[in-house]
Protein backbone atom coordinates (compact mmCIF):
# COMPACT_ATOMS: atom_id res chain seq x y z
CA UNK A 1 0.00 0.00 0.00
CA UNK A 2 2.53 2.65 1.44
CA UNK A 3 4.99 1.70 -1.56
CA UNK A 4 3.25 0.36 -4.48
CA UNK A 5 3.94 3.85 -5.98
CA UNK A 6 7.97 3.82 -4.60
CA UNK A 7 8.68 0.86 -6.17
CA UNK A 8 8.87 2.15 -9.47
CA UNK A 9 11.91 3.86 -8.31
CA UNK A 10 13.66 0.58 -6.84
CA UNK A 11 14.73 -1.74 -9.70
CA UNK A 12 16.08 -5.54 -9.30
CA UNK A 13 19.40 -4.59 -9.88
CA UNK A 14 19.79 -1.74 -7.43
CA UNK A 15 19.20 -4.14 -4.19
CA UNK A 16 19.17 -2.28 -0.92
CA UNK A 17 21.05 -3.83 2.02
CA UNK A 18 18.00 -5.41 3.79
CA UNK A 19 17.19 -7.28 0.57
CA UNK A 20 20.94 -8.28 0.05
CA UNK A 21 20.80 -10.02 3.71
CA UNK A 22 17.30 -11.49 2.90
CA UNK A 23 18.38 -12.85 -0.48
CA UNK A 24 21.73 -14.97 1.72
CA UNK A 25 19.76 -15.71 4.09
CA UNK A 26 17.10 -16.91 2.01
CA UNK A 27 19.46 -18.96 -0.26
CA UNK A 28 20.83 -20.63 3.15
CA UNK A 29 17.17 -21.47 4.07
CA UNK A 30 16.12 -22.75 0.80
CA UNK A 31 19.68 -24.76 0.57
CA UNK A 32 18.69 -26.14 4.20
CA UNK A 33 14.99 -26.70 3.37
CA UNK A 34 16.26 -28.71 0.26
CA UNK A 35 18.57 -30.66 2.05
CA UNK A 36 16.13 -31.33 4.46
CA UNK A 37 14.12 -33.27 2.51
CA UNK A 38 16.38 -35.25 0.16
CA UNK A 39 18.87 -36.61 2.76
CA UNK A 40 19.28 -39.94 3.55
CA UNK A 41 20.47 -39.39 7.08
CA UNK A 42 17.53 -38.95 9.14
CA UNK A 43 19.11 -37.34 12.17
CA UNK A 44 20.39 -35.06 10.19
CA UNK A 45 17.32 -33.83 8.20
CA UNK A 46 16.17 -32.62 11.55
CA UNK A 47 19.48 -30.65 12.46
CA UNK A 48 19.34 -29.30 8.52
CA UNK A 49 15.81 -28.21 9.89
CA UNK A 50 17.14 -26.08 12.84
CA UNK A 51 18.92 -24.36 10.07
CA UNK A 52 16.44 -23.64 7.48
CA UNK A 53 14.15 -22.31 10.64
CA UNK A 54 16.89 -20.60 12.24
CA UNK A 55 16.96 -18.70 8.60
CA UNK A 56 13.51 -18.42 8.91
CA UNK A 57 13.71 -16.37 12.17
CA UNK A 58 16.23 -14.19 10.46
CA UNK A 59 14.22 -13.47 7.13
CA UNK A 60 10.87 -12.24 10.16
CA UNK A 61 13.91 -10.14 12.24
CA UNK A 62 14.39 -8.70 8.28
CA UNK A 63 10.10 -8.19 8.32
CA UNK A 64 10.78 -6.31 10.99
CA UNK A 65 8.29 -8.81 12.72
CA UNK A 66 10.54 -9.76 16.19
CA UNK A 67 7.96 -11.03 18.21
CA UNK A 68 6.85 -13.35 15.86
CA UNK A 69 11.12 -14.34 15.19
CA UNK A 70 11.50 -14.76 18.98
CA UNK A 71 8.50 -16.84 18.86
CA UNK A 72 10.07 -18.77 16.01
CA UNK A 73 13.41 -19.40 17.93
CA UNK A 74 11.65 -20.62 20.73
CA UNK A 75 9.03 -22.78 19.96
CA UNK A 76 10.31 -24.32 16.79
CA UNK A 77 14.02 -24.72 17.05
CA UNK A 78 13.34 -24.95 20.49
CA UNK A 79 10.85 -27.37 20.97
CA UNK A 80 9.58 -28.99 17.84
CA UNK A 81 12.83 -30.24 16.98
CA UNK A 82 13.28 -31.69 19.92
CA UNK A 83 10.66 -33.35 19.62
CA UNK A 84 10.84 -34.60 15.91
CA UNK A 85 14.23 -35.95 17.36
CA UNK A 86 12.69 -37.76 20.32
CA UNK A 87 10.14 -39.44 17.78
CA UNK A 88 12.85 -40.54 15.67
CA UNK A 89 15.12 -42.26 18.28
CA UNK A 90 12.03 -43.79 19.78
CA UNK A 91 10.96 -44.69 16.43
CA UNK A 92 14.51 -46.59 16.17
CA UNK A 93 15.48 -44.79 13.24
CA UNK A 94 18.66 -46.38 11.86
CA UNK A 95 21.51 -43.90 12.69
CA UNK A 96 23.73 -42.98 9.78
CA UNK A 97 22.85 -43.60 6.01
CA UNK A 98 20.13 -45.58 5.26
CA UNK A 99 19.35 -45.85 1.47
CA UNK A 100 15.55 -46.35 1.61
CA UNK A 101 14.87 -43.12 3.01
CA UNK A 102 12.76 -42.32 0.25
CA UNK A 103 9.83 -44.10 -1.37
CA UNK A 104 9.33 -45.20 -4.47
CA UNK A 105 7.05 -42.29 -5.82
CA UNK A 106 9.92 -40.01 -5.74
CA UNK A 107 10.25 -39.16 -9.10
CA UNK A 108 6.12 -38.38 -9.20
CA UNK A 109 7.12 -36.16 -6.25
CA UNK A 110 9.30 -34.32 -7.77
CA UNK A 111 7.71 -33.79 -10.98
CA UNK A 112 4.24 -32.47 -8.94
CA UNK A 113 6.92 -30.24 -6.38
CA UNK A 114 8.56 -28.77 -9.75
CA UNK A 115 5.38 -28.18 -11.42
CA UNK A 116 3.86 -26.79 -8.34
CA UNK A 117 6.92 -24.41 -7.82
CA UNK A 118 7.27 -23.28 -11.35
CA UNK A 119 3.31 -22.59 -11.54
CA UNK A 120 3.39 -20.43 -8.29
CA UNK A 121 6.63 -18.53 -9.03
CA UNK A 122 5.40 -17.28 -11.87
CA UNK A 123 1.73 -16.39 -10.13
CA UNK A 124 4.26 -14.51 -7.64
CA UNK A 125 6.19 -12.51 -9.82
CA UNK A 126 3.58 -11.45 -12.49
CA UNK A 127 1.38 -9.89 -9.35
CA UNK A 128 4.22 -8.82 -7.16
CA UNK A 129 6.53 -7.37 -9.57
CA UNK A 130 6.55 -3.72 -8.86
CA UNK A 131 5.18 -4.44 -4.68
CA UNK A 132 7.73 -2.39 -2.63
CA UNK A 133 7.75 -2.90 1.13
CA UNK A 134 8.75 -0.02 3.24
CA UNK A 135 10.74 -1.83 6.31
CA UNK A 136 12.47 1.75 7.18
CA UNK A 137 9.52 2.80 9.09
CA UNK A 138 8.02 1.80 12.46
CA UNK A 139 9.01 -1.79 13.87
CA UNK A 140 5.66 -3.65 13.00
CA UNK A 141 5.63 -6.57 15.14
CA UNK A 142 7.54 -5.50 18.44
CA UNK A 143 6.45 -7.06 21.60
CA UNK A 144 4.38 -4.16 22.67
CA UNK A 145 2.34 -3.46 19.27
CA UNK A 146 1.91 -7.58 19.17
CA UNK A 147 0.73 -8.25 22.90
CA UNK A 148 -1.66 -5.12 22.55
CA UNK A 149 -3.22 -6.13 19.54
CA UNK A 150 -3.08 -9.94 20.31
CA UNK A 151 -4.86 -9.05 23.71
CA UNK A 152 -7.13 -6.49 22.56
CA UNK A 153 -8.60 -7.69 18.74
CA UNK A 154 -8.01 -11.25 18.97
CA UNK A 155 -8.58 -12.58 22.35
CA UNK A 156 -11.15 -14.60 21.76
CA UNK A 157 -9.37 -16.90 19.23
CA UNK A 158 -6.52 -17.04 21.45
CA UNK A 159 -8.17 -18.49 24.62
CA UNK A 160 -10.00 -20.84 22.26
CA UNK A 161 -6.15 -21.80 21.05
CA UNK A 162 -5.41 -22.46 24.25
CA UNK A 163 -7.70 -24.91 24.82
CA UNK A 164 -6.73 -26.64 21.45
CA UNK A 165 -3.38 -26.94 22.82
CA UNK A 166 -4.65 -28.43 26.40
CA UNK A 167 -6.88 -30.63 24.08
CA UNK A 168 -4.12 -31.69 22.06
CA UNK A 169 -0.91 -32.36 25.06
CA UNK A 170 -4.38 -34.44 26.51
CA UNK A 171 -4.79 -36.20 23.87
CA UNK A 172 -0.76 -37.01 22.91
CA UNK A 173 -0.83 -38.51 26.41
CA UNK A 174 -3.92 -40.59 26.14
CA UNK A 175 -2.30 -42.06 22.81
CA UNK A 176 1.15 -42.72 24.13
CA UNK A 177 0.46 -43.87 27.01
CA UNK A 178 1.80 -47.87 27.68
CA UNK A 179 -1.30 -49.94 28.59
CA UNK A 180 0.15 -52.64 30.66
CA UNK A 181 -1.31 -56.46 30.28
CA UNK A 182 -2.64 -56.87 33.77
CA UNK A 183 -4.27 -53.60 33.00
CA UNK A 184 -5.88 -54.18 29.73
CA UNK A 185 -6.97 -57.96 31.61
CA UNK A 186 -9.02 -55.37 34.13
CA UNK A 187 -10.63 -53.83 31.67
CA UNK A 188 -11.65 -57.24 30.22
CA UNK A 189 -12.91 -58.40 33.05
CA UNK A 190 -14.94 -56.07 33.36
CA UNK B 1 12.44 -4.02 -0.28
CA UNK B 2 10.53 -5.86 -2.92
CA UNK B 3 7.65 -7.92 -1.92
CA UNK B 4 8.64 -10.76 -4.30
CA UNK B 5 11.71 -12.11 -2.65
CA UNK B 6 9.76 -13.45 0.83
CA UNK B 7 6.84 -14.37 -1.70
CA UNK B 8 9.11 -16.26 -3.42
CA UNK B 9 10.96 -17.68 -1.10
CA UNK B 10 7.90 -18.70 1.18
CA UNK B 11 6.78 -20.52 -2.61
CA UNK B 12 10.05 -22.57 -2.70
CA UNK B 13 9.75 -23.30 0.64
CA UNK B 14 6.63 -24.91 0.42
CA UNK B 15 6.96 -27.16 -2.76
CA UNK B 16 10.12 -28.01 -1.18
CA UNK B 17 8.05 -29.30 2.08
CA UNK B 18 5.74 -30.39 -0.77
CA UNK B 19 8.37 -32.78 -2.01
CA UNK B 20 9.14 -34.16 1.30
CA UNK B 21 5.56 -35.24 1.94
CA UNK B 22 5.40 -36.48 -0.99
CA UNK B 23 8.47 -38.44 -1.27
CA UNK B 24 10.13 -39.41 2.26
CA UNK B 25 8.98 -42.62 3.06
CA UNK B 26 9.50 -42.60 7.11
CA UNK B 27 6.90 -40.86 9.01
CA UNK B 28 8.40 -38.92 10.96
CA UNK B 29 10.27 -37.07 8.13
CA UNK B 30 6.96 -36.51 6.25
CA UNK B 31 5.97 -34.35 9.86
CA UNK B 32 8.93 -32.66 9.25
CA UNK B 33 8.25 -31.66 5.91
CA UNK B 34 4.81 -30.89 6.93
CA UNK B 35 6.83 -28.22 9.21
CA UNK B 36 8.59 -26.42 6.18
CA UNK B 37 5.41 -25.98 4.47
CA UNK B 38 4.03 -24.66 7.80
CA UNK B 39 6.79 -22.41 8.07
CA UNK B 40 6.41 -20.88 4.19
CA UNK B 41 2.75 -20.05 4.73
CA UNK B 42 3.69 -17.79 8.31
CA UNK B 43 6.49 -16.24 6.10
CA UNK B 44 3.66 -15.47 3.92
CA UNK B 45 1.74 -13.83 6.18
CA UNK B 46 4.28 -12.27 7.80
CA UNK B 47 5.57 -10.45 4.27
CA UNK B 48 2.18 -9.62 3.51
CA UNK B 49 1.37 -8.27 6.99
CA UNK B 50 4.22 -5.79 7.10
CA UNK B 51 3.11 -5.12 3.52
CA UNK B 52 0.02 -4.16 3.84
CA UNK B 53 0.32 -2.77 7.85
CA UNK B 54 -2.83 -3.68 8.90
CA UNK B 55 -4.18 -2.12 12.13
CA UNK B 56 -4.97 -5.14 13.55
CA UNK B 57 -1.75 -6.93 12.52
CA UNK B 58 -4.31 -10.29 11.39
CA UNK B 59 -0.78 -11.62 9.72
CA UNK B 60 0.82 -11.89 12.83
CA UNK B 61 -2.07 -12.95 15.24
CA UNK B 62 -2.39 -15.76 12.70
CA UNK B 63 1.19 -16.39 12.39
CA UNK B 64 1.35 -16.80 16.02
CA UNK B 65 -1.70 -19.04 15.99
CA UNK B 66 -0.64 -21.29 13.27
CA UNK B 67 2.84 -22.10 15.21
CA UNK B 68 0.54 -23.23 18.31
CA UNK B 69 -1.18 -25.17 16.02
CA UNK B 70 1.66 -26.43 14.45
CA UNK B 71 2.98 -27.42 17.92
CA UNK B 72 -0.38 -29.24 18.88
CA UNK B 73 -0.05 -30.93 15.40
CA UNK B 74 3.36 -32.25 15.87
CA UNK B 75 2.47 -33.74 19.15
CA UNK B 76 -0.68 -35.75 18.20
CA UNK B 77 1.62 -36.78 15.07
CA UNK B 78 4.14 -38.34 16.92
CA UNK B 79 1.72 -39.41 19.05
CA UNK B 80 0.29 -41.36 16.30
CA UNK B 81 3.45 -42.03 14.98
CA UNK B 82 5.12 -43.68 17.91
CA UNK B 83 1.59 -45.48 18.56
CA UNK B 84 1.74 -47.53 14.87
CA UNK B 85 5.60 -47.61 15.67
CA UNK B 86 4.84 -49.56 19.04
CA UNK B 87 1.81 -51.71 16.98
CA UNK B 88 3.61 -52.43 13.93
CA UNK B 89 7.33 -52.33 14.35
CA UNK B 90 7.86 -49.69 11.61
CA UNK B 91 7.10 -46.57 10.73
CA UNK B 92 7.51 -46.78 7.11
CA UNK B 93 4.31 -45.01 5.49
CA UNK B 94 4.49 -48.06 2.60
CA UNK B 95 3.81 -50.23 5.02
CA UNK B 96 0.99 -49.38 6.14
CA UNK B 97 -1.30 -50.40 3.85
CA UNK B 98 -3.79 -52.18 5.87
CA UNK B 99 -6.77 -50.24 4.66
CA UNK B 100 -6.10 -50.77 0.52
CA UNK B 101 -8.70 -51.95 -1.52
CA UNK B 102 -7.41 -55.09 -2.94
CA UNK B 103 -6.50 -56.54 -0.06
CA UNK B 104 -6.01 -59.90 -1.34
CA UNK B 105 -3.01 -58.85 -3.71
CA UNK B 106 -1.12 -56.41 -1.02
CA UNK B 107 1.88 -55.54 -3.13
CA UNK B 108 0.24 -55.21 -7.06
CA UNK B 109 0.71 -51.54 -6.99
CA UNK B 110 4.69 -51.64 -5.74
CA UNK B 111 6.68 -53.78 -7.70
CA UNK B 112 9.50 -52.77 -5.30
CA UNK B 113 8.40 -53.63 -1.35
CA UNK B 114 8.18 -57.03 -2.67
CA UNK B 115 6.74 -59.90 -0.39
CA UNK B 116 9.15 -59.62 2.10
CA UNK B 117 7.93 -56.65 3.70
CA UNK B 118 4.30 -58.12 3.71
CA UNK B 119 5.31 -61.34 5.64
CA UNK B 120 7.60 -58.84 7.90
CA UNK B 121 4.28 -57.18 8.57
CA UNK B 122 2.73 -59.55 9.46
CA UNK B 123 4.60 -60.65 11.46
CA UNK B 124 4.77 -57.52 13.26
CA UNK B 125 1.04 -57.43 13.46
CA UNK B 126 0.96 -61.31 15.63
CA UNK B 127 3.52 -60.09 17.87
CA UNK B 128 1.59 -57.31 18.82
Amino acid sequence: MSGTLAAGAHGFLSPTGIEIAFLLVGLVTLGAAVLTVTTRQLVHAALWLVVALGGLAVEYLLLTAEFIAWVQVLIYVGSVVVLLLFGLMLTKAPIGRSPDADSGNRPVALAVAGAAAIALVWVVLDAFRSTWIGVHGQVQGSTKVTGEVLFRHWVLPFEALSVLLLAALVGAIVLSRKRRADERADEEER
Amino acid sequence: MHLVYPAVLAALLFCTGLYGVLARRNAVLVLLSVELMLNAVNLNLVAFDVWLRDELHAGQALTLFTIAIAAAEIGIGLAIVLLVHRNRGTADIDRLRDLREDANDPDANAPRPAGGDAARGEKAEAAA
